[in-house]
């Protein structure tokens, strides 16, 4: 007798089973779309890409021939473009942000930093489309009219300052992909910073460091992958980056060293010429570009998120 | 081996203003953005901003109007699509998912979310504009529904972690369907967080551009069919932008303001319902 004992009244109990049922196979399918998203951006991408990856090969990454109307495509420019504006443009960030992520968290009072916090993060929210329009239309005739003279002037010398002053140029870029990234990895710095345990630096105040030498011997060693990981997501973020680079690079597909010509990224090329690609080899050599991008982003993203995660999981304790 | 007090007390002074320099050298041309929208903003918004739609090429005047109607539009159905799959994905992630897989999930949410919002536009031109033979708001939606499922689904997980177990058992103890448990239990004890995450998705794609350029593509005039090119706030904001007329920058000027002031509402929103959860 057993058995019956074990079995629930037929007919709710089978009711609430195939409730469960449904509920399980609804939120499983609607978690798993994550991974189809993922799968079917690669899928199409690649597949939409094949003609100019069969047509080109590896001559496609080392061409600097853009021509629509020949059929000839080479991405380097836009590859060059993109490695010089982003690494530049991080190069800058870091230092400025962790700087101003360790000012919030250690240094100044309590209040200040509970109000600068949440503006940071409010400033990583603006949308880039704005932040174009103000690089475009207040930023760069101000580089044109002091910046870029000033620094041809005094630093012609060196090939990166060469050149006329266009005002939309690398440098314009530079700038505005460093103003974009600073809120970001300011904001998840400092929630690496507020994992670190306050015995740490309890430990390096009783031994007589001064406030830096705590900053430096407790606070920045127990975060350091975790501004890592912060650093390189700005860089994903920066690579990214569409609008707000497109209006103010100045769009020209060359390479040149000075930092005062205008050049030209993979996300804007995308951009300013999907929408009327004039072949079925113009779009997908514009494919190809995306497959790039969105294979160097996951790689960087996935790099960050476990530097983040490393950090952030193992001191909040949370389980899973 | 110990340096002096007076050199390590420089030391000190000297990086905590290198610091201070940093922080104001990330505030300063922040807030000169903001300082720009609000003063040329303020000074183009005006009543038929919101009325009129964008008058043709030469003609002063206009308004963005159907640009407004347009992001509403398809947000509202960005919202439709993203927000059942993220919540209810974020159920599955929080209630059943094994740790492996609930791993997995979690990740390529995160990844997913870092990928460029442009990518996102080609992947819905091809799922959609080109079997349906041409641009259409709807096509712009599923891309924007895209961006939406990984924000809504990580911070709807985090929320619903923080529910704690007792209510579950309570609730399942009483002979209550474990798919009513989490509905009427779960998810309703964790409703003002999710509303945060949900209204944080919201703000993000509201001012997304890169992803409705080959979808939603844009439109002159008011387009209220799903099927058809449709007109976006931040659309407009970049074609009037790079535009050289200096009447359809101040145009641009305004709807940066409203889009901002939108924004930074929804954010505002969002915090109060955050801050009324960890209230309690």
């Amino acid at each position: 007798m057993p058995a019956t004992q074990t079995t629930a009244p037929p007919g709710p109990a089978d009711k609430r089973i195939s409730g469960d049922l449904i509920f399980r196979l609804v939120t499983t399918v609607f978690a798993f779309s994550i991974l189809i998203i993922l799968a079917l951006m690669l899928a199409e991408m690649t597949s939409e890409s094949l003609p100019a990856i069969r047509q080109f090969g590896r001559k496609f990454l080392t061409s600097s021939e853009w021509d629509a109307v020949q059929g000839n495509f080479g991405a380097l420019p836009y590859l060059y473009g993109s490695v010089i504006s982003s690494v530049l443009a991080l190069a800058l960030a870091t230092p400025l942000s962790i700087g101003a992520a360790i000012f919030i968290t250690e240094i100044c009072p309590k209040k200040v930093g509970t109000w600068i916090a949440p503006l940071v993060e409010l400033l990583a929210a603006i949308p880039s489309v704005i932040y174009g329009l103000w690089g475009v239309l207040v930023m760069a005739p101000w580089l044109q009219s002091t910046v870029q003279p000033f620094l041809i002037e005094h630093f012609g010398f060196l090939p990166f300052f060469q050149g006329a002053p266009y005002g939309v140029s690398m440098l314009a870029a530079v700038f505005i992909l460093m103003i974009m990234v600073v809120p970001i990895i300011t904001s998840i710095t400092r929630e690496v910073l507020l994992t670190v345990p306050l015995s740490q630096k309890e430990a390096a105040i009783a031994l007589g460091a001064t406030h830096w030498e705590t900053i430096r011997m407790a606070v920045l060693p127990y975060g350091r992958s975790g501004i890592l990981g912060a650093a390189i997501l700005g860089l994903g973020r920066a690579v990214g980056e569409t609008m707000a680079v497109t209006m103010v690079i100045g769009n020209s597909p060359q390479i040149s060293l000075s930092l005062m010509s205008p050049a030209y990224t993979m996300p804007s090329v995308i951009a300013n010429e999907f929408a009327e690609a004039t072949s079925k080899l113009h779009s997908a050599a514009l494919m190809e570009i995306g497959l790039i991008l969105l294979l160097v982003t996951l790689v960087i993203n996935a790099l960050a998120r476990l530097l983040i995660w490393s950090v952030t999981r193992s001191a909040g304790g949370g389980a899973a | 081996m110990m340096k002096s007090v007076f050199l390590r007390n420089a030391k000190n002074y000297l990086m905590t203003g290198l610091m201070l320099t940093a922080t104001l050298a990330v505030l300063i041309p922040l807030g000169l953005i903001f300082f720009h929208i609000m003063k040329m903003g303020m000074s183009s918004v005006n009543l038929d901003f919101f009325t009129q739609i964008p008058k043709p090429t030469g003609e002063t005047g206009g308004g963005m109007a159907n640009g407004m109607l347009g992001s509403l539009m398809m947000i509202a159905m960005a919202s439709l699509i993203g927000l059942p799959v993220g919540i209810f994905g974020a159920i599955y992630l929080a209630e059943f998912g094994g740790s492996k897989v609930s791993t997995a999930i979690r990740f390529a949410a995160d990844v997913l979310s870092g990928t460029p919002s442009i990518i996102t536009g080609m992947v819905a031109y091809t799922l959609l504009v080109v079997p349906m033979k041409g641009f259409s708001a709807l096509a712009g939606s599923v891309a924007l529904a895209m961006i939406m499922i990984p924000i809504v689904l990580r911070t709807t997980e985090e929320q619903l972690k923080l529910v704690p177990g007792s209510l579950r058992e309570a609730s399942l103890a009483l002979g209550v369907p474990m798919w009513r448990t989490t509905l009427k239990v779960t998810l309703r004890s964790a409703l003002s967080g999710v509303m945060t995450g949900v209204l944080l998705a919201i703000a993000r794609v509201a001012g997304e551009t890169a992803p409705l350029l080959f979808t939603a593509l844009g439109n002159q005039f008011w387009g209220k069919d799903l099927t058809q090119p449709m007109a976006a706030l931040p659309l407009q904001i970049f074609s009037f932008a790079i535009a050289p007329y200096e009447d359809w920058h101040r145009l641009a000027w305004a709807g940066a303001l409203v889009l901002v002031v939108v924004m930074f509402g929804l954010s505002l929103t969002a915090r109060y319902f955050g801050r009324t959860r960890t209230g309690e």
